[in-house]
């Protein structure tokens, strides 16, 4: 029971994107195209498992042990973009069929805030690691669902005749807005 | 009159959230009120300058090839610095800004101007340009914030201007941060244009 509140909760009612405005670059950035929104919904996916996995282990046999829990940002970005490097050399030569589908999307993940916003939140949240891996897998689906929804739209908002001023990222940002209206219905559901 | 300019286009010509689009994370969330715009952008802007100034420095000492993660380690030290002042001196604006401070690290804006500009200019111009940059991202965070804060709530700067009665509260909300960036950002493009 518990594990769906989780679900929930990081799907719906706090979408890391729309509720949370964490990785509003790629939200902005890559979602032109429905192709290209899925292959960084699953690189996004895959960093953030690994690096919530990774950074919750450091803080708590590293970190708290030692007493330098005041080293987390540094600490943290610092296996995020490690990690990212090795996951890239690692696909590299494991899987080329997926390094060319996620590959593009690999060096723009380190500065997406998401990864290292996901990784905060569960310390913060005192989750153990179980509900932590939950809590990542479910923010990357929540993350992956706004991503999707809001390329479909874009995709019908190159065909709209659009005025002038509004062309472009304005028009964008007032359809997220009006995604994230829908969003809101959700909340109170857990 | 160069370092002038270098200072004043960050506030409209290049000014980072309006024009280059770049930091939107921090834009979009935690302009809930004028003063939250403030503490961000003044936090950041102190990121930005210290980042610039030690980038600038040693940056002859930074090998080509590991120069982005180094650049990384000295951002994440000085908003760990911001983190720990702000936590002791003031712990409101620490907890309404929250996640947000740690992920000034991940802004956009600060790794751009060391890796654009710092590693290739002397120490003046990059602080000047930190100064610049800074401020400008502040002046969008507290514009965007200032109106959100005026719909939503019916006040600015904490001071009531008209009762509450007749707000909207969708704008201090989530959705309510998308659309008046994007409104103000039409308009940014329209003064540009002339």
């Amino acid at each position: 029971m518990n594990y769906l509140v989780i679900v929930i909760g990081a799907i719906f009612v706090n979408n890391i994107v729309l509720m949370q405005f964490l990785g509003i670059c790629p939200f902005l950035g890559v979602s032109k195209r429905l192709s290209t929104a899925i292959g960084m919904t699953g690189a996004v996916a895959f960093v953030m498992v690994l690096a919530t996995i990774v950074t919750y282990l450091i803080q708590n046999y590293i970190l708290d042990a030692f007493g330098l829990a005041f080293l987390q940002t540094i600490a943290f970005i610092l296996v995020i973009a490690s990690l990212v490097q090795l996951v890239e050399i690692i696909l590299k030569k494991v899987s080329p069929a997926l390094y060319q589908a996620l590959g593009i999307f690999l060096p723009l993940i380190t500065t997406n805030c998401a990864i290292l916003g996901v990784a905060i939140l569960t310390i913060q949240k005192d989750f153990n690691l179980v509900e932590g891996v939950i809590f990542a897998i479910a923010n990357a689906v929540g993350f992956g669902l706004a991503l999707v929804l809001f390329a479909g739209i874009r995709e019908h908002l190159d065909l709209q005749n659009v005025p002038k001023g509004l062309k472009g990222t304005p028009i964008a940002l007032i359809a997220a807005g009006i995604l994230a209206m829908a969003f809101m219905g959700f909340s109170g559901l857990v | 009159m160069n370092q002038w300019k270098n200072f004043t286009k960050g506030f409209i010509k290049e000014n980072p959230v309006f024009v280059l689009l770049l930091g939107m994370c921090p834009t979009l969330g935690v302009t809930s009120s004028a003063i939250n715009g403030l503490g961000m952008g003044l936090a950041t802007t102190f990121v930005l300058v210290m980042s610039n100034m030690v980038v600038s420095i040693i940056k002859k000492q930074i090998p080509e090839k590991v120069r982005i993660p180094s650049f990384i380690v000295i951002i994440a030290t000085f908003v760990t610095i911001v983190e720990l002042i702000m936590e002791a001196y003031l712990p409101s604006l620490f907890q309404s800004l929250g996640l947000f401070i740690p992920l000034i690290v991940v802004n956009c804006i600060v790794l751009g101007r060391a890796e654009a500009f710092a590693s290739k200019n002397n120490l003046v111009s990059s602080v000047v340009d930190g100064f610049g940059i800074g401020f400008g991202f502040s002046f969008a965070l507290v514009l965007l914030g200032g109106i959100r804060e005026l719909l939503g709530s019916g006040k600015l700067f904490s001071i009531t201007i008209y009762p509450e009665n007749y707000v909207t509260l969708l704008f201090v909300l989530a959705p309510g941060a998308f659309i008046v960036l994007g409104y103000l950002i039409a308009i940014i493009n329209r003064i540009k244009k002339d």
